[in-house]
């Protein structure tokens, strides 16, 4: 047998309070793709980062294509031939794409230069994005992107370095259809360069797609590895969580009551156009759409995130002025935004002081003190509830796992208590077992009597969980559709719709 | 290798109060004076009012902004609250038509027009956008000048002993000023602790973005943020000006640099989110300590500034090494 280009042995790596990983194994064949899989805090960031040098295993062996090395860092990794796109973007907002994507490593004039060739620059990053099909300007400033575009762009920095081993954590947590169709064509050409892919996702239908092979971690040791031919969906979920998943979409269908509220004409230059639906009580608003679409934009700008040049807002039949956040909320209206970095988390902070920010008011004591008891009953029962993985309620919220960073934001929302919920991506880059816990709340909610409006660029989430749904097309909403119509083409056909007019 | 874990990071996060107590030691056996009651109430006393200024401004960086006004604000309450309590005898006032304002009456006067400095900086801050570093150094700037407008540049000296009173009695045995900090202290941290506004103030620090969409008013926790700050600095100016018994237009110069150093020693971070009550009394402590310590040791003052500004670096490259470490 050809031997792997790359072999982990026995890596334990702790943090304070966690044992992310103990004694794990993993190797990577030539040439293939490799789908790593586990729950949120699992531990396969961490054995990723392990590998790249950000966080160097305590213990263990790392061989790669027959040698022992030691990687003390990422620029020694990308030196190693391993190249990885993080789950956490981070990319320098302030700076074009171009400069992006060749920070560090930028093309000099003349040999040994010290200026800096920005028309080389430029057509380097011309060419590759023509390569990957990516529509977009190399001198756009990254800020002025949305994330899946961001995540786009990472994915062909990773490409431009040539590496034999390309890692990917979650790379298309924020990709609908067509750019994961895209992605995955870009894998089958990097497999047929025989570069090895490390793929982490928590879509499963992604697996068996694209994977060769298949690694479960689950509380950070190994459970199985196994080629993707020998599994399926149910035996991979099993291997995850540790026991049977009945239902992915606890829907119950409830009474839908009367009209709560009404988005009439909404204006957004450039990205919203004449947008009218209108929300009912006890209803599930699906929004579905391409990336790109305008779908976040829209609801920005209804909770004044964003400056509409025109449209109205009714709720419970007065026409209200919502111009900021604070007065959205005032009309019981809660956003979880798709953006967990930018406008999620509050990194330094902690769990509980992550969780509560959003409903301080509802904690106080004589309208100014704050009720700390009642508050670290509410946190810790949210914590249960959504099994949030925490050393404590008191961790920094950036030593959590990305999915357990987003459960944090979920509860954050619920706690608000609020009429109209506005879920923009919910359960982005959680595993399949929360992933459920989540639908079963928002439909809870719902039966509750709760509006909810989810945005969702997975069409099984759409379907499975939606009374009704709006398709999205630049800007426009296409169709309305109830949930008896519900079905992917159908979608797919009204979200493409007026590129098939024009084209 | 756990133990090490647990203890290096217990080591890490109180640190700074290590640093304090090995100093305290260190010093107490160099020097026989060092560790005598009335040595310790006088770095208590010098300390009180660079103290009071520091727990303003770690608000501000706190919520990654700065105040480097606040100097010009201890100088600006100095002159306006000096100029309405000189003897009536004494015939250079300042404004010889001055009728008699009760002391009370010419703290609030001057309480008043500090902390509409910091209004105004927080205002700028928050509704036109331009960066904290700017806006207050604008008005460190302007409300210096002021300051020496008022005065023309003389001191306002011969005050009355009922104002200069307040910066130098006592209640039993412990100084006004050194209750007054203490005082301050306490407020800071229910503020920071225990109230809405504090946890709003840490939110906006560490995310600006995410404190906006969870419906935060950030525009107006900005100017509460600034107000309070200058508000501090202008409690400091009142004692400061009762203690050194004058009104002088440059009494807060140079004031601003020793509140952010001792916020920052004590952990502030410049990053925003990230900052404790306890931490900036440990950094207080640190300096004035060290102001002290030298002086004992008869070291001369010029080393002691290199000595002090080494400390400074060190401590911050320590803090951003510390939240580096929890990426
Ligand atoms: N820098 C850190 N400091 C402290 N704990 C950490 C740190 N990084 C990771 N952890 C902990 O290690 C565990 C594994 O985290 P990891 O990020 O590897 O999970 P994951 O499998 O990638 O999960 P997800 O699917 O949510 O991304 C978690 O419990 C997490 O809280
Ligand atoms: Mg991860």
């Amino acid at each position: 047998m050809e031997q792997p280009i790359l072999e982990m042995k026995n890596i334990v790596r702790t943090f304070p309070g966690v044992k992310a990983l103990s004694n794990v194994d993993f190797t990577l064949k030539k040439g293939s793709v490799h789908a790593l899989m586990g729950e949120n805090g699992a531990g396969k960031s961490t054995l990723m980062k392990c590998l790249v040098g950000i966080n160097p295993p305590d213990s263990g062996q790392i061989i790669l294509k027959g040698k022992p090395v030691v990687i003390p860092n990422p620029l020694i990794a990308l030196k190693s031939g391993i190249a990885m796109i993080y789950q956490e973007l981070n990319p320098v907002l302030e700076r074009s794409v171009m400069e992006n994507i060749w920070l560090g490593r930028e093309p000099m004039r003349g040999k040994r230069g010290v200026f800096v060739d920005h028309k080389a620059m430029y057509e380097n990053t011309k060419t590759l994005l023509a390569d990957l099909k990516l529509d977009l300007d190399p001198k756009q400033k990254v800020k002025e992107l949305s994330v899946a575009k961001m995540q786009m762009i990472e994915i062909a920095k990773a490409i431009s370095f040539n590496a034999d081993i390309v890692i990917m954590d979650e790379p298309t947590s924020a990709l609908t259809n067509n750019e994961v169709d895209h992605l995955f064509l870009m894998i089958e050409r990097l497999r047929k360069r025989n570069v090895s892919v490390i793929y982490i996702t928590h879509k499963m239908d992604e697996i068996f797609r694209v994977a060769d092979e298949v690694t479960v971690l689950r509380d950070g040791a190994n459970v199985i590895t196994k080629p993707v031919s020998e599994m399926n969906i149910n035996s991979l979920i099993t291997a995850m969580v540790g026991r049977e998943l009945t239902d992915m979409f606890p829907k119950v269908d409830c009474p839908i009551g009367d009209v709560r509220m009404e988005v009439k004409h909404l204006e957004v230059p450039g990205l919203v156009h004449d947008v009218s639906f209108d929300l009912r009580r006890g209803e599930i608003l699906g929004v579905s759409g391409l990336v790109g679409a305008g779908r976040t934009e829209m609801m920005e700008a209804i909770f004044g995130l964003r400056q509409k040049s025109s449209g109205e807002i009714y709720i419970e039949g007065q026409k209200k002025n919502i111009h900021t956040p604070v007065d959205a909320i005032k009309c019981h209206i809660g956003f979880l935004t798709e953006d967990r970095r930018q406008t999620g988390i509050i990194p330094v902070l902690t769990v509980k002081n992550n969780t509560i920010i959003a409903s301080l008011g509802n904690y106080t004591k004589a309208k100014f003190f704050l009720d700390r008891r009642k508050i670290n009953k509410t946190c810790s029962e949210y914590k249960d509830m959504l099994n949030i993985r925490t050393p404590s309620l008191e961790a920094i919220i950036q030593n959590l796992s990305g999915g357990n960073q987003q459960k944090v934001l979920v509860a954050r929302w619920l706690l608000t208590n609020s009429d109209i919920l506005i879920l923009d991506e919910p359960t982005r880059g959680i595993d399949v077992g929360a992933k459920a816990e989540i639908h079963s709340i928002i439909t809870k909610l719902a039966s509750e009597g709760k509006s909810i409006i989810m945005v969702s660029s997975e069409m099984p989430e759409v379907i499975g969980m939606s009374d009704r749904v709006l398709v999205v097309c630049q800007g426009r909403i296409t169709a309305v559709l109830d949930r008896k119509d519900l079905d992917q083409e159908t979608i797919m056909r009204y979200a493409t719709s007026i590129n098939n007019h024009t084209a | 290798m756990r133990n090490e874990n647990v203890l290096g990071r217990f080591v890490n996060k109180y640190a700074i109060f290590f640093i304090l107590i090995v100093m305290i030691l260190a010093l107490s056996l160099l020097s026989p004076y060092f560790l005598t009651g009335q040595n310790l109430i006088n770095v208590l006393i010098t300390e009180s009012g660079r103290g009071i200024l520091a727990l303003g401004v770690a608000f501000a960086i706190m919520s990654k902004g700065i105040d480097l006004s606040v100097g010009s604000v201890v100088s600006l309450v100095s002159v306006i609250v000096a100029s309405m309590v000189q003897e009536s005898s004494y015939t250079a006032r300042i404004f010889p038509n001055m009728p008699y304002v009760p002391a009370l009456v010419a703290i609030l006067v001057g309480l008043v027009a500090g902390t509409l400095v910091g209004v105004i900086n927080g205002s700028l801050i928050a509704y036109t956008g331009i960066p904290p570093f700017i806006a207050t150094l604008g008005t460190q700037i302007i409300a210096r000048g002021i300051a020496l407008i008022i005065t023309n540049a003389y001191p306002v000296p011969m005050l009355r002993q009922d104002f200069k009173q307040i910066g130098q009695g006592n209640i039993g045995p412990i100084p006004n000023v050194v209750i007054v900090f203490a005082a301050i202290a306490l407020i800071a941290y229910i503020l920071l602790n225990h109230t809405k506004f504090g946890k709003n103030v840490y939110a906006i620090g560490g995310n600006v973005n995410a404190a906006r969409t969870s419906g935060i008013k950030v525009e107006k926790n900005v100017v509460a943020i600034y107000a309070f700050s200058a508000f501090c600095a202008s409690l400091a100016g009142v004692l400061i000006t009762a203690r050194a018994a004058s009104g002088i237009a440059t009494l807060g110069n140079g004031y601003e640099t020793d509140a952010i150093a001792a916020a920052t020693i004590g952990g502030t971070s410049h990053a925003g989110g990230i900052g404790t009550v306890p931490g900036i009394l440990a950094g207080i402590l640190i300096l004035g300590i060290l102001n002290n310590g030298l002086l004992l040791l008869g070291i001369s003052p010029y080393l002691q500034q290199v000595i002090k500004g080494v400390i400074i670096i060190v401590a911050v490259v320590f803090d951003m090494r510390k939240n580096a470490k929890r990426r």
